[in-house]
């Protein structure tokens, strides 16, 4: 088990300052939110910063809030615990908090943030297809101007976002969604809990229950490409439509033709996308029916 | 570099230097000789490592020293209460949910985190609690008994 080697360490108390001291720097620094990726990065990934600017001094970064127009801001430091337990996410998306309680055991969750899931950039990351389902968008500050970004246009490759070195993500901003609004998300592993999602689908629709139509339709896919991606042809194929066992399939197998997965230690290619299909399917008809009461029905319910 | 810090530990203040870099985990082992916390794996997997920090339970292995100032930390050896065993102490060592030992203080500081929460818990919630310590030996009965046998003395003494 090895151990972290001497760096410097920087706690700014303002945004202006953090950045300034990435720039002042120059490269081998990094950003501290929660330290679960950044220590283990730095303990079994070989990373060396020279340097480590923690965020944690910030005031602007924490908290979750409901703003006058309807919209959700999560500050960049909330911790995935706090998400998973908050009684505004857990009643107006409920599958935002089911996300959030994927990640790891409560020890790492007390710790690991939302900025930090997002900036980390996983193909894999459990919050990411929800948040992306719910239209979700990235504030950026530092370096030239503060900027807004979709967080479907903010991840580029396993690793990789689009932020430059000394920008900071500061909020996810969840756009005000539909009265109706249903969604899952199905972390698909072979460990209950403590585990790297295989394939991870989250859905989100606005259903209309007595017709069951769909409207809105997100259907966003972890674990299979590069990125996050949206399912855009299964979700057209779910759009305006009456939710059926027999459309919820067809759109799982239409979902699994536009997912790219690799093969790799955890699984093949060819039982992802098998497992895209059933998982997809799956999203979609537990949606309809409304959140789990509890994780052992979570884990155990098919439709 | 290093940083003088100031922080609590087990209800004590403490001011020390200590580097940036050093682990919380190696602080309070290898620095301060508190060896109750352990060490399994060093990459938040399997809780032996499992501290309160700011009354939260989080693996030490990945907190860094450097973020320590004006923190409250409280180990295993801070878990009893004046004189007295925690009752997860005592009901751990009478069901037998202990055997190696290695894994208990880890389990016993998150027991107490679910049970300060959760003074009710189901055989469901203990489990969902307990997901991030790993037991090798007792295959987790006799620890979850436990948890419930604690929770009912805790629940008694609030009658």
């Amino acid at each position: 088990m090895k151990r972290t080697e001497p760096f410097e360490f920087y706690q700014p108390a303002t945004l202006q300052e953090a950045s300034r001291l990435l720039r002042e720097k120059g490269p081998g620094g990094r950003f501290l939110a929660g330290g679960t990726d950044l220590v283990i990065a730095m303990k079994e990934k070989g990373l060396l910063p020279n340097y480590i600017v923690d965020l944690k001094r910030l005031p602007a970064l924490s908290g979750i809030r409901q703003n006058p127009d309807g919209s959700i801001s999560l500050g960049a430091l909330t911790t995935m615990y706090e998400i998973e337990t908050s009684p505004l996410i857990k009643k107006k998306f409920h599958f935002l908090a089911q996300s959030a309680a994927e990640v790891g055991s409560i020890q790492i969750r007390n710790r690991a943030t939302i900025g930090g899931n997002m900036c980390n950039a996983t193909p894999s990351a459990d919050t990411a297809p929800a948040l992306i389902a719910l239209g979700a968008s990235a504030k950026i500050s530092g370096g030239a101007a503060e900027r807004s970004i979709s967080l479907e246009e903010f991840f580029k490759a396993p690793g990789e976002t689009v932020l430059k070195a000394d920008e900071i993500l500061t909020e996810i901003i969840i756009p005000r969604t539909p009265a109706g609004l249903v969604g899952e998300y199905i972390k698909f592993s072979p460990r209950e809990m403590m585990d790297l999602a295989y394939v991870g689908v989250a859905v989100a629709y606005d259903f209309e229950p007595q017709k069951r139509t769909c409207a809105g339709v997100r259907i966003v896919l972890g674990a299979v490409a590069p990125t996050p991606i949206r399912a855009k042809r299964a979700e057209a194929t779910v759009e305006g439509q009456a939710l059926s066992e027999s459309l919820a399939e067809k759109a799982g197998n239409i979902a699994a033709e536009e997912a790219k997965p690799i093969s790799d230690v955890r699984s093949t290619a060819d039982y992802r996308r098998a497992m895209v299909a059933a998982m997809t399917k799956r999203a979609l008809l537990n949606a309809a029916v409304g959140p789990a009461k509890s994780w052992v029905e979570r884990r155990d319910r098919r439709y | 570099m290093n940083r003088t810090i100031h922080f609590t530990l087990n209800g004590k203040s403490v001011t020390r230097e200590a580097p940036t870099h050093r682990l919380l985990l190696d602080l309070l082992r290898d620095e301060i000789g508190l060896t109750g916390t352990k060490e399994g794996c060093g990459t938040g997997d399997c809780g032996a490592c499992t501290v309160m920090l700011n009354g939260k339970p989080v693996n030490s292995c990945l907190v860094l020293s450097g973020e320590l100032d004006g923190a409250d930390i409280v180990t295993i050896e801070g878990l009893h209460i004046g004189p007295e065993l925690h009752p997860v102490q005592r009901t751990f060592l009478q069901d037998g949910g202990a055997q190696c030992g290695y894994c208990t203080p880890g389990m016993l500081m998150m027991s107490k985190a679910l049970l300060d929460e959760n003074p009710n818990p189901t055989e469901d919630d203990i489990r969902y609690a307990l997901s991030g310590n790993l037991c090798r030996c007792t295959g987790y009965a006799k620890i979850i008994q436990a948890v419930q046998d604690a929770a009912a003395i805790l629940r008694n003494k609030n009658v």
